[in-house]
């Protein structure tokens, strides 16, 4: 048995971790009920089935191409930085909707609005 | 202002992005290199109007071991959110919201609370009060309030306010 077939198995390892992940990630997203816990299931999308995917081909093309395949690590750092934004307004979005429908069990705004009895 | 300081505003976003941009290049050629350098200069002086200008980052050991922190805890939550989707029917986790106090103002430092809250799973960024006394976020599972705002002010939010405080 060679070294390639070694950083196959690596590789072939790392892609099946990140297919697992998705798939409990997809599970949870599909069938909880409620929105804010449905906003959890999906970071295990974007980050260690993520992780995962680019780790394996900083492996594969590192051993197996031409030279040091770092770039992968961008996809990393560039996912931390984007799905935080779109993570917030939606979690912002949901909030300030049950707020107006007065939905049950949603927590009071942190500051209270303009023109409000409790702002004195 | 000195000269040095209007051609280089941000240094060290200068240098992200220089050495994003050998990664992307995948080379050191003369010519990635002064076209890295270029960009490098360029976009910093271009947008400083969008940016909060005069961050200062200190303490490079501890930005280390917060990284460091960061990615073990999010192996560690992906497992737990993981394992209670999977075991959903027969423990339903104690999801809630939770109201935590704050204490770190500088609005860089807040940014990167934001994005380490949203990218550990089982925590969701909910909101930020208007004067940045509290914070608001939907927790996956959270049996325990007292210990999980004592845990996470100790661990996310003390690092940062050495770092940028």
């Amino acid at each position: 048995m060679n070294a390639s077939f070694w950083v196959e198995a690596l590789v072939a390892l790392l892609l099946v971790l990140s297919g697992v992940f998705v798939l409990v990630s997809a599970l949870g997203f599909t069938f909880l009920r409620d929105f804010f816990l449905r906003m959890h299931p999906p970071a295990l999308a974007y980050t260690i089935a993520t992780w995962c995917v680019s780790i394996a081909g900083i492996v594969y093309f590192s051993a197996l191409g031409d030279g040091l395949a770092m770039h992968h690590l961008l996809i990393i750092i560039m996912l931390c930085v984007t799905v935080p934004v779109t993570t917030v307004v939606l979690a912002r979005v949901a909030l300030f909707r049950r707020r107006m429908a007065g939905v049950a069990n949603t927590p009071p705004a942190l500051t209270p609005p303009h023109g409000s009895d409790s702002e004195e | 202002m000195s000269l040095l300081r209007r051609l280089l505003p941000a240094p060290l976003l200068s240098a992200a992005l220089f050495l994003a941009w050998l990664l992307l290049a995948r080379s050191v050629s003369t010519a990635q290199v002064l076209l890295g350098l270029a960009l490098a200069l360029a976009i910093p002086i271009r947008t400083t109007r969008l940016r909060q200008t005069g961050v200062s980052v200190r303490k490079p050991l501890v930005i280390i071991r917060y990284v460091i922190t960061v990615i073990r805890d999010v192996i560690a939550s992906n497992l737990e959110v993981g394992w209670g989707v999977l075991t959903w029917w027969r423990r339903q986790p104690d999801a809630k919201f939770v109201v935590i106090p704050l204490d770190l103002r500088d609005p860089a430092g807040l940014a990167v609370l934001a994005m380490v809250t949203t990218v550990v799973p089982g925590t969701v960024w909910s909101e930020l009060a208007l004067d940045k006394s509290a914070l608001m976020l939907h927790v996956w599972d959270a049996p325990d309030e007292e210990a999980f705002i004592r845990r996470y002010k100790q661990r996310y939010e003390l690092p940062l306010k050495e770092i940028f405080e």
